[in-house]
């Protein structure tokens, strides 16, 4: 397993985000997770990409157990292992798409303006590498974000709704993206609302109240 | 900073135009910062000048009110201080020689003595029959010191709020010219162009005349003596050679511990603490040095002169000093309400670069970047600004010309510089305490 979920709650004052989850992602698989608002499914998303820890159990990444590192700790891994993908885009205003990129690879390690102009290609965007992000669309940016979270050779892709704020149009064209790179053997974490993406996964997880309601797999076991 | 060894010229220039972009994205808050540190470095920067320049001024002001050092014959003198006329032993006047006094100059804080004039005292009966003291001094006497310096100097410089109605007499012509005190004047009916009758209490041709050149207002004891050229009188009273005292203004600085230290007992200072004392413009100090270099002299300060000049210059010095760090102070604080404001308002930034994997500290060198740069700006005009303003203090508070002092320039952008990087503190604190999950996800 790359993400071994263990009995996993996260309680804020007396209300329960999470319950007792557990669950696991295998290496090149794409898993969904699903629900209505306020199952739990952002909760999970944060504590897996290293941005919130759990109250109870523990989250094993690649070998490593997040749920005992400290804050710095959860940096570095986030920053080595994970690429994230966000439903708001969380592109920089004053920076260009290209340099959008530049700036993950800033801290990772070195900046490295052809390999980022190759990210902005393989998303489709090679024309627009000098563009702001208020000069592209948000299907555009979107995969700028995706070209971000691409570009230090991620263990896992953690998305947020990364389809949430996109058009009928563009919405495909990221979804063919999706496609591409679980068809490449990336691993991929995909928190949706959307039944179409949810289909395309190799599992689906459904919460409700921080519980996990049913797994569901692409063959249609449940 | 730069992620360790491997930065190269991409990280530079990412880390670069990070800056350089946020800069001109948000200008008119970096216009209102850069302004802040200006206003703020500017005060320090006037308050610094005319601390240091004016400190020096109002000394030179200080020393309009009269001499700050006694020298008199080392015998007896404490009988000679109380007199004001050097008595020696069985009540025998003693003096010492008028050749001493141009070594005066040759001592370490030479340059901080501005004016002296020697004294001879000798009491005379006036034509009404009264006993009048009549002074042998020099009005403004130019001479050659061992140095090879020329120096102007004499009572007119000692005692430049005397107000003479004629005119002052010329040492250098030899006449038997007098200034006369108004209470004296007006006793024997005395007016500038009237002759004066002297008689002195010695043997044989004991009379003689002097002509009035002009009647002193001094509002002391002076209004009640007659002041003639000191050669004159020595001649008269055949005391070639002879002074009883002699007036010393030096600049001094205020005293400290140290100083306080020596002035109880110069001997409980250890051979350093002596070394910094003598080195120092003491008032004690520079009295010790004349004692050296005048056999046979004591010298002693004018306590109530010295220590005033002390008090109030120490006073200027540090009501400038708070105007100083108020400046300081405000300015910062400012500043780092104006830069934890902006590290909010880029909050979704800050939050997204530490998703991406940065640490704190390194979101932190990117405002500290744009600080140190804003700084330095505001530092430049800052002191620009801060010498316009000490000049436009020292031009129409103490009516003098500004000397910049070169120090107020690496001052002023180590202020400015500090300024900023202390308002950078309550970025710190925004950016450690920004969780991205709240900003960018939501919880």
């Amino acid at each position: 397993m790359l993400l071994e979920i263990k009995e996993v709650s996260k309680i804020y004052g007396n209300v329960w985000a999470l319950k007792d989850v557990t669950l696991g992602v295998g290496p090149g698989e794409w898993l969904s997770i699903m629900g209505p608002s306020g199952s739990g499914k952002t909760t999970l998303l944060n504590i897996i990409g290293c941005l919130d820890k759990p109250s109870r159990g523990s989250v094993i990444l690649d070998g490593a157990d997040l749920s005992s590192l400290n804050s710095k700790q959860l940096t570095e891994v986030r920053r080595d292992k994970i690429g994230l993908v966000f439903q708001q885009f969380h592109l920089i205003p004053h920076l260009t798409a290209v340099e959008n990129i530049m700036v993950a690879q800033y801290y990772h390690s070195m900046s490295d303006k052809r390999q980022a102009l190759g990210a902005l290609a393989r998303v489709g965007l090679a024309d627009r590498a000098d563009h702001f992000p208020s000069q592209l669309s948000g299907g555009e940016q979107q995969r700028v974000c995706v070209a971000r979270a691409l570009i230090n050779y991620p263990r896992l892709i953690l998305a947020d709704e990364p389809t949430g704020n996109l058009d009928e149009a563009n919405e495909e064209l990221i979804l063919g993206l999706f496609r591409e790179l679980h068809a490449e053997g990336h691993t991929l974490v995909v928190v949706t609302h959307d039944p179409d993406i949810g289909r395309l996964s190799d599992r689906q997880v459904s919460l409700e109240h921080g519980f996990i309601r049913c797994v569901q797999a692409r063959s249609g076991e449940v | 900073m730069l992620r360790g060894s491997l930065a190269n010229e991409g990280v530079l220039l990412v880390f670069l135009r990070m800056v350089r972009r946020s800069i001109v994205k948000g200008w008119h808050k970096k216009v209102l910062a850069v302004m802040t540190v200006t206003i703020g470095t500017a005060l320090a920067v006037a308050m610094l000048n005319v601390s240091l320049d004016i400190g020096d001024k109002v000394d030179r002001e200080l020393k309009d009110y009269g001499a700050n050092i006694l020298v008199i014959p080392n015998v007896e003198a404490i009988a000679s201080e109380i007199e004001g006329v050097g008595l020696g032993a069985r009540g025998i006047p003693s003096y010492l020689p008028d050749g001493e006094v141009p070594k005066l100059k040759t001592i370490f804080w030479s340059n901080n003595i501005v004016a002296f004039a020697p004294f001879l005292d000798v009491q005379a009966s006036a034509p009404s029959g009264g006993q009048v003291p009549v002074i042998g001094t020099w009005f403004r006497k130019t001479l050659v010191v061992p140095t090879g310096e020329t120096v102007t100097t004499g009572v007119r410089d000692i005692k430049s709020w005397w107000q003479v109605d004629g005119a002052w007499p010329d040492d250098e012509s030899g006449d038997a010219l007098a200034i006369v005190g108004q209470a004296v004047a007006r006793q024997l009916s005395l007016k500038p162009g009237d002759s004066l009758n002297l008689a002195f209490p010695i043997e044989g041709s004991h009379n003689h005349t002097v002509k009035v050149s002009g009647i002193v207002s001094a509002g002391g004891e002076e209004d009640k003596q007659v002041f003639v050229p000191l050669p004159w009188l020595q001649e008269a009273v055949e005391l070639q050679g002879q002074i009883s005292r002699l007036e010393v203004s030096a600049l001094t600085i205020p005293k400290n511990e140290l100083a306080r230290k020596a002035e109880n007992d110069p001997e409980s200072l250890t051979p350093e603490e002596f070394e910094v004392w003598y080195c120092s413009a003491y008032v004690d100090a520079i009295a010790y040095q004349i004692e050296e270099a005048i056999p046979g002299a004591r010298a002693r300060p004018i306590r109530q002169i010295a220590e005033s000049e002390g008090i109030i210059l120490g006073r200027v010095q540090l009501l400038m000093a708070l105007l100083a760090l108020a400046a300081v102070v405000s300015s910062a604080l400012g500043i780092s309400n104006l830069m934890g404001a902006a590290a909010l308002e880029r909050s979704k930034e800050v939050g997204l670069l530490k998703a991406l994997g940065a640490y704190d500290s390194s979101v932190t060198w990117l405002f500290l970047a744009e600080a140190v740069l804003i700084g330095l700006i505001g530092g430049a005009m800052g002191f620009a600004l801060g010498l316009g303003l000490a000049m436009f203090v020292s031009e129409n508070v103490f009516r003098t010309t500004l000397e910049v002092k070169i120090v107020t320039a690496p001052a002023a952008f180590a202020i400015a510089v500090g300024v900023t990087v202390l308002g950078l503190l309550s970025v710190a604190r925004v950016i450690a305490r920004l969780e991205p999950a709240r900003i960018l996800v939501g919880r």
